[in-house]
């Protein structure tokens, strides 16, 4: 139980920087995910958190206090490997009970102390086993457990679950979800995955090339993303480029309302938010894929990006068919930032469309 | 079971597998069981497959012989002193080698290989030379010192891949839960490193043992290892079946060695420690 604060955190190898100018606090008992893909810099925000990473700026402070210099074993953190990291000269029990030993404790209160961790991840009675013995699911329980036996203030995963097959990968994200909430741990969880984040987090921070875009609850993300990369990359949007001028946002036949300065812009449109009707207008349907619950329609405007639209239920329509496409909620994105959002109420029609 | 049953089973069988196996059977065991068989015999003339006549005579020559057992007690003596210097020498530079980065660490590193792409005579020679100046010849640690040169290949080599073989989340684990970096060594880096390390310490053992090179160029004539007396034995008498007995001793000590090694490690850690 405690907080984490990282302030201007930044970590650069060479010339190259990996991690810039990271401002987080991670509050007691919160899960928060850090999302983002694959160099994104996620993975060194935590481990400099672990302390396998010396940061090149800012510092980390834990309940406070200043952690930045400390080497990893005298950090109240523990981390979780991405490839379990069991020691496999070492029983499952021997495993758990290393940090345990370490400190100092009696034979006794380390075996009693392992066998309650081991209840904990549900593996009662699996102490002596070799560690070439357990499934990749067991062995990442065992992880977890000799992560947990320690009591650490925080919890860090680098992405835990990766190496897992779908179903394993999303029943040990509840239990762990269980476990957080049950304990109260504070817990940092590295992803590239956004279901994983969406199921697991009370707040996401997402991460592009190094840089924090934006650190929100999930429902937020998905509903007000801060930059076209949020937009993009939580859940489907369609980003069109087009300008403003005169207060409208005109890309090709398309003119939406927009009461804002002259200049680029990007319109970011929800499948789900973009109205379509069939049999006149310069769009050209691609395709219509029928998922039974709802249909998607993608459609080719006449600039050339190819939006996608939710439909209620597949239309009787042909490829090559001329479209209309109305946004009936949209964002309007300049230099990576928010420039102007359309009134949310349904049924808010824009001034005037032809696409 | 019917005839396309047999057909079937007679299909499944892996001809190339027992031909194999049978080759190396004739390439590899051959040889030991000829020279089983002539430590044993006392007649044995040419058209005969097996000896006319059967006895102990030669390993009671053999036996009875002072020089022999000086000669094992050398050799045993030098293969474990050897191998114990070795291992202080070389296992904390493997180490180096893999985990830590400073000037020279490469060219340093191939300097050890180089060492075996000399042709070996020239280079003992050259060291002869010098030991001879420090009045290292003819005394058992001049021995031991000209055999330390010829297992620094193997007790850096495969140590070195060993210990960078070791996953690096393994020690960051160790650290995480408290160890500081020397625990990490001794309780997450050693042991993992271990059955590799242990192969060559093996390698070095019975290496050392056999070696006959050095042994002779420096050693003759005071330090007499098994193998230099075996070559002087057929020098001198060309007896067949005291060359045959003195193999069948030789044999032993690294048996038991194999044997003992078999069981710290399956046969996949030791393959998995010479393959690097």
């Amino acid at each position: 139980m405690a907080t984490l604060t990282l302030q201007s955190l930044g970590k650069s190898f060479g010339t190259t920087a990996a991690v810039t100018g990271v401002d987080l606090v991670v509050g007691d008992g919160e899960l928060v995910c850090l999302l983002g893909p694959s160099g994104s810099g996620k993975s060194t925000v935590l481990r400099m958190v672990g302390g396998f990473e010396g940061p090149t700026a800012g510092r980390v402070l834990i309940d406070g206090q200043d952690v930045t210099h400390l080497p990893p074993e005298r950090r109240p953190t523990s981390m979780m490997f991405q490839s379990h990291a069991l020691w496999s000269h070492m029983t499952v029990a021997g495993n758990i009970g290393f940090g345990l030993r370490l400190r100092g404790l009696s034979r006794a209160d380390v075996a009693q102390r392992v066998d309650a961790a081991l209840d904990t991840v549900g593996l009662p009675g699996y102490g002596p086993r070799r560690t070439d013995q357990l499934s990749g699911g067991q062995a990442q329980r065992v992880a977890l457990a000799r992560s947990l036996v320690l009591e650490p203030k925080i919890l860090l995963l680098d992405e835990p679950f990766a190496s897992l097959d779908q179903h394993l990968r999303e029943r040990l994200r509840e239990e762990v979800r269980d476990l957080q909430k049950r304990l109260r741990i504070t817990m940092v969880f590295v992803t590239h995955g956004q279901d994983e984040a969406l199921a697991l987090a009370d707040r996401i921070v997402v991460m592009d090339r190094g840089r924090v875009q934006q650190a929100d609850r999930p429902d937020r993300l998905y509903r007000a993303p801060a930059t076209p990369f949020v937009a993009g990359f939580i859940g489907q949007m369609n980003l069109i480029a087009g300008e403003v001028a005169g207060g409208r946002f005109v890309q090709g036949a398309m003119v939406l309302a927009a009461p804002v300065a002259d200049g680029p812009a990007l319109l970011a449109v929800r499948p789900e938010a973009l109205a379509v009707s069939f049999g006149t207008g310069a769009g050209r349907l691609h395709r219509v894929t029928d998922f039974g619950s709802h249909a998607v329609a993608e459609i080719d405007l006449p600039e050339g990006t190819r939006v996608k639209a939710h439909l209620p239920e597949a239309p009787d329509a042909a490829p090559g068919m001329p479209v209309t496409v109305t946004p009936r909620r949209h964002t309007l994105y300049r230099d990576d930032r928010v420039l102007w959002v359309s009134d949310t109420a349904p049924g808010a029609a824009p001034v005037a469309v032809d696409a | 079971m019917s005839t396309a049953d047999l057909r079937l089973a007679w299909r499944d069988v892996d001809w190339t597998g027992i031909v194999l196996a049978a080759v190396m059977a004739v390439v590899i065991i051959g040889p030991l069981v000829v020279v089983g068989l002539w430590a044993f015999a006392e007649v044995w003339r040419f058209p005969s497959l097996l000896p006319q006549e059967w006895g102990l005579r030669y390993w009671g020559m053999t036996l009875g012989r002072a020089d022999v057992w000086a000669a094992l007690s050398v050799s045993l003596q030098l293969s474990f002193v050897v191998t114990l210097l070795s291992a202080l020498i070389c296992l904390p530079a493997a180490y180096a080698f893999a985990r830590l980065d400073f000037p020279g660490r490469d060219v340093l590193f191939l300097s050890f290989l180089t060492i075996q792409a000399f042709p070996r005579f020239g280079l003992l020679i050259s060291i002869a030379t010098i030991f001879l100046t420090l009045g290292l010849v003819g005394t058992f640690w001049g021995v031991v010192l000209i055999q330390l040169v010829n297992t620094l290949m193997f007790m850096i080599w495969i140590p070195t891949a060993a210990f960078q073989n070791v996953d690096r989340r393994l020690e960051e684990a160790a650290r995480d839960v408290g160890a500081g970096p020397i625990r990490v060594f001794w309780s997450v880096t050693l042991p993992q490193a271990f059955p590799a390390i242990a192969a060559a310490i093996l390698l070095t053992f019975v290496g050392t043992f056999y070696e006959t090179e050095g042994a002779w160029l420096i050693g003759a004539p005071h330090v007499r290892t098994m193998p230099i007396l075996m070559i002087s034995f057929i020098n001198n008498q060309l007896v067949v079946q005291l060359g045959a007995v003195l193999s069948l001793m030789l044999w032993v000590p690294s048996f038991l060695f194999l044997l003992m090694a078999r069981r710290w490690m399956g046969p996949e850690a030791l393959g998995r420690g010479l393959g690097g």
